[in-house]
């Protein structure tokens, strides 16, 4: 049984398939016959295109770029810094693996956790509910992180009557607002967007048909697998040849027009959004999901008076105003325009969300000295 | 920034990546004297020593594992073959002896401790490695967790295999599959609940690598075992060390489904999470298939197979040939958690 | 963001379902699946919580719709040769 649940997803994975779809994607770009510029505003989409190398099969006139899409690495420093102050004043702090090691203004929840701070890694909202319920003479707040797909999961948790210890620290973020603060930039030149298939399972498709309209750039929703990847751009380059601002949904095994509606129905009973500051890019408008009023008493912000004093470097922070990771996000600059690029912004205290992903264009000219050319290589 | 923070060991320093390197390279190397063979400095998996015509192999493993007690293995288990295999990466497959030291917390339960002791016995007698001293101490409440065991092991050797010596043409041969105990140990860990069947590979194989030894002969050039940082530490440091690049034919490693489905879900690529039951072999490349054919007749090489070679463009990097494109593979950077992005 | 994996429903207990991961199996919350889940459905993982219903005939049909977009894309009569030539690549690539 498993064997062929494996066989099925691993078509997903056909060499010969992936083949076909790049050189289609070289074919389409022959036929619009000059460079284009597309954005993808998914971290894990970026993570599937390194992992699979998929950078070295697209066409020349192609360019990728990363945006704002990792709602990690866009988490502010001072936001880290409020987990950090909750960690050192007793309470015990659970959150994602990719939070641990992710920079506050001066520390870490790993460095709060070699301080003696009380930090647990967890894999879901429900393992930070059941330490609570565990630990009742203990105040649990779990630093809820993670774009709309993500909240859906805190939402549910935050609207099942948690034990009276837990407590919840957003910094989840809201997906459309990345599209539209790079939209919304006068010297963009980013032609399409390839969506989010996993916000979209919960937003629908149909959300972004009047960003597409509006904008005038097609929208492609895609899933994570390599096939899903090239199918998207290829249909996206598609869409530009033909000038039809659409949304188009590659992802339909997982994406539907109208998204999950129990989950919306709980996410916005939940949430509702406010602007937020990203960490080196803008304060976004809408970008970040809130508890709303009436589950203020869950929310860590209410229930604890977070001085973050004591954790805080002001001088760093404003420093960080340097921080050009929303223009090299948006093409517009490349990591040597940046005065803090190697200097005070380095993989091991990173400013910006460039720096911070490993897959982020500062990380990665910081290692390997530039964007590397393996298409001759071996 | 915060200079202080920085200069406290954090876990990362502790997890075989980068940072464990550099604290190595700032801090222990000041250690380092000159010795006849191969001594601190080269930061290999042992030292080799010239006595007479022969060798002296010595290396040394502390080993901290939580839970002590995992599918296919436990603490005790891991405390020998540890240091066997580390032997062996050195070409010393016929190891004199090892020590014992054990460092306890008070309360460690009795019963644990003989589990413990039973399961190294078992395995040195399963590597040929007699245990012939040791020494024991205990430590108060919240001072140590539970169980540290430390072993030593020496042993003889008429030619030295460094994990320096890959040339360009060289092929890499893994000795079976990868990421399984790194994998079953994470299932464990962070509560993850994942069930399955997730063991950990950890075995001694200084037997299978004497039996690549005997059939590769001088044409074995480089040996490690891809304990912590997994088989991409591995990598990375063979290239750094050899002078030369690495491509990798990612399809053609060998990972047993669950590992793969435990990394997908939790995010892990097995290429950077830790064996105890594995070689990778660098061997020149009109030897590989003789190699090849003697891991594969042995048990625990059955899964044996050639998946990456060295070229001599880009000395120091390690590339990933994932069968759509390929990629620079990272060196490993601090302790592996579970990601959900 | 938003690691997603798919999975078989092998039991469920209320809310919470246990899932087979191509050989690892992991308890899913169901609170927020946007269809109801029997046992034998496929359903996306995200942290601990099922997010979707997988209808397994969408798998074929994404599949399906991958050759149709490399149809329109003008690249159809190309497919074959670049299956093939696919093929030959593979072959060389285990040499």
């Amino acid at each position: 049984m498993s064997n062929e649940d494996l066989f099925r997803q691993l078509k997903f994975r056909d060499p010969a398939r992936a083949r076909a779809l790049a050189e289609a994607l070289r074919h389409n770009m022959d036929a619009i016959g000059r460079e284009v510029s597309v954005m993808h505003v998914c971290g894990s989409h970026e993570q599937a295109i390194a992992r699979f190398g998929l950078r070295a099969v697209l066409p020349p006139g192609l360019e990728l770029i990363m945006g704002p899409g990792c709602p990690v690495c866009v988490t502010d420093g001072p936001e880290v810094d409020e987990a950090v102050a909750l960690a050192m004043q007793g309470v015990r702090v659970c959150t994602y693996g990719d939070m641990l090691r992710l920079p506050g203004t001066a520390r870490s929840l790993a460095d709060a956790q070699a301080d003696g701070g009380k930090v647990e890694v967890v894999y879901s909202i429900s393992q930070a509910v059941e330490l609570a319920q565990a630990h009742p003479e203990e105040q649990v707040v779990f630093l809820a992180s993670g774009f709309e797909t993500t909240a859906v999961a805190t939402a549910a948790v935050a609207l099942a009557s948690p034990p009276p210890n837990f407590s919840i620290l957003s910094v989840h973020k809201y997906v459309p607002a990345a599209m539209e603060i790079v939209a919304a930039s006068k010297e963009t030149h980013i032609e399409g967007y390839v969506a989010a298939g996993h916000a979209a399972i919960i937003t629908g498709w149909a959300i972004f048909e009047p960003f597409a309209a509006r904008t005038g750039a097609p929208v492609v929703v895609a899933g994570f697998e390599p096939l899903d990847i090239l199918a998207a751009l290829v249909k996206l380059t598609e869409l530009i040849r033909e000038r039809r601002p659409e949304v188009a949904n590659v992802y339909p095994r997982c994406v539907t027009k109208e998204g999950n509606l129990p989950a919306q129905r709980s996410l916005w009973r939940a949430f509702r959004t406010v602007t937020g500051r990203w960490r080196g890019i803008a304060d976004v408008p809408g970008g970040n999901l809130e508890l709303v009023p009436e589950l203020a008493a869950l929310d860590a912000r209410n229930r604890f008076r977070i001085d973050t004093a004591g954790v805080r470097d002001a001088a760093a922070e404003e420093e960080a105003k340097g921080c050009i990771c929303g223009r090299i996000m948006l093409g517009l600059a490349t990591p040597e325009h940046c005065a803090l690029f190697g200097t005070t912004c380095v993989p091991e205290s990173p400013v910006g969300a460039c720096m911070v992903s490993s897959e982020g264009q500062c990380r990665i000219w910081h290692t390997y000295g530039g964007v590397p050319d393996l298409r001759k290589v071996g | 920034m915060d200079t202080k923070v920085q200069q406290k060991i954090g876990l990362k320093h502790g997890s075989g990546g980068r940072a464990m390197r550099q604290l190595i390279e700032d801090v222990f190397l000041s250690l380092a004297s000159p010795v006849d063979g191969i001594g601190l400095s080269a930061l290999d998996d042992g030292a080799a020593i010239r006595v007479g015509d022969r060798w002296l192999v010595i290396t040394t493993d502390s080993h901290v594992v939580h839970p002590i007690f995992f599918p296919g293995g436990d603490i005790g288990r891991i405390s020998v073959s540890g240091t066997v295999n580390d032997l062996a990466m050195m070409g010393a497959t016929e190891p004199v002896g090892l020590t014992c030291a054990v460092i306890l917390e008070e309360g460690f339960p009795r019963a644990d401790l003989e589990r413990v002791v039973a399961s190294m016995r078992e395995t040195a007698k399963e590597a040929g490695a007699p245990i012939v001293t040791g020494d024991t101490k205990v430590m108060g409440k919240g001072q140590v967790d539970g169980i540290v065991l430390n072993t030593t092991g020496v042993a003889l050797a008429d030619r030295v295999v460094s994990d320096a010596g890959l040339r360009a043409g060289d092929v890499l041969v893994v000795t079976g599959s990868i990421g399984d105990h790194g994998m079953a140990v994470m299932a464990r860990r962070h509560d993850l609940r994942l069930e399955g069947d997730l063991r950990s590979d950890v075995a001694p194989i200084n037997g299978l690598v004497r039996a690549a030894l005997a059939a590769g002969g001088e044409d074995v050039v480089a040996m490690k075992d891809p304990t912590r940082g997994g088989v991409a530490g591995v990598l990375h440091e063979m290239a750094a060390k050899g002078g030369v690049g690495i491509v990798v034919d990612e399809p053609s490693l060998p990972i047993n489904d669950e590992v793969r489905a435990a990394g997908e879900m939790i995010g892990i690529d097995p290429l950077l999470v830790a064996n105890e039951g594995k070689a990778v072999i660098g061997v020149r490349a009109r030897s590989a298939d003789k190699v090849l054919a003697a891991l594969r007749a042995h048990p625990l090489g059955a899964r044996a197979t050639v998946f990456a070679r060295a070229i001599a463009e880009r000395p120091g990097a390690v590339i990933l040939d994932t069968g759509f494109g390929k990629r620079m593979l990272a060196e490993p950077e601090g302790e592996l958690l579970p990601r959900i992005c | 963001m938003c690691l997603g994996v798919p999975g078989k429903v092998i039991a469920i207990d209320g809310l919470d379902a246990t899932v087979d991961f191509f050989g690892v199996r992991k308890s899913l919350r169901l609170d927020i699946v946007d269809e109801p889940v029997q046992v034998g459905d496929y359903v996306l993982n995200h942290v601990g919580f099922a997010i979707r219903r997988i209808p397994p005939e969408e798998v074929q049909e994404t599949l399906a719709l991958f050759d149709q977009i490399l149809e329109v894309s003008g690249a159809k009569e190309d497919l074959m040769a670049a299956d093939v030539r696919g093929e030959m690549a593979a072959g060389k690539d285990q040499k």
